[in-house]
């Protein structure tokens, strides 16, 4: 898992069908030091985050897991909102 | 996932069996400001998109199968949604 910082959304109408209803948002990866880091990517929200907040995602087919039974196509999930993190 | 724009399409006659019937597409990833990042890549489509439009893929392996509807399909990436509109904040 990994954190990162929430910075947009995608409007898609015509989409998987198993997607319908689920928020595809912007995430910019950030380091341990709230650094941007890494390339941005698109994930399936599956605890109702919001552009602006802290939040860690997982990458591969467990992203799809929140949503089972059905098996939605995603590879990137949101799976926390992050309250405060510390180091050390 | 991540954003790629449809620059053409792929024809195979000899492939494996679960690729039959399914549509292959060429796929340019792009950066929110639209700007190529990386190889044109091959995609499965299933939701009927077409040349030059920005579109949302997935890149690993179960959820590109899982897209298919074909378990146990030898693919990697699939398109899962036409993609309307980007909106960043910040």
């Amino acid at each position: 898992m990994q954190l990162a910082r929430v910075i947009g959304n995608v409007i898609s109408t015509h989409k998987d069908e198993r997607l319908a209803g689920t928020p595809l948002l912007i995430l910019q990866p950030i380091a341990s030091d709230g650094m941007d880091v890494g390339r941005t990517l698109i994930a399936s929200d599956a605890v109702g985050a919001g552009v602006g907040e802290r939040v860690f995602f997982v990458r591969g087919m467990e992203a799809s897991f929140p949503f089972r039974p059905a098996e939605v196509p995603t590879d990137a999930g949101i799976v926390g909102i992050v309250d405060h993190w510390s180091q050390g | 996932m991540q954003i790629a724009r449809v620059i053409g399409s792929v024809v195979s006659t000899q492939k494996h069996p679960t690729f039959e019937g399914a549509k292959l597409l060429l796929v340019q990833p792009v950066t929110l400001d639209e700007k190529a990042q990386g190889p044109a890549l091959l995609a499965v489509d299933s939701v009927g998109a077409g040349v030059n439009e920005k579109v949302l893929v997935v890149f690993e392996g179960r959820a590109a199968g899982a897209a298919l509807g074909r378990k146990g399909a030898p693919v990697d990436a699939a398109i899962i949604g036409i993609i309307d509109s980007v909106d960043v904040h910040e």
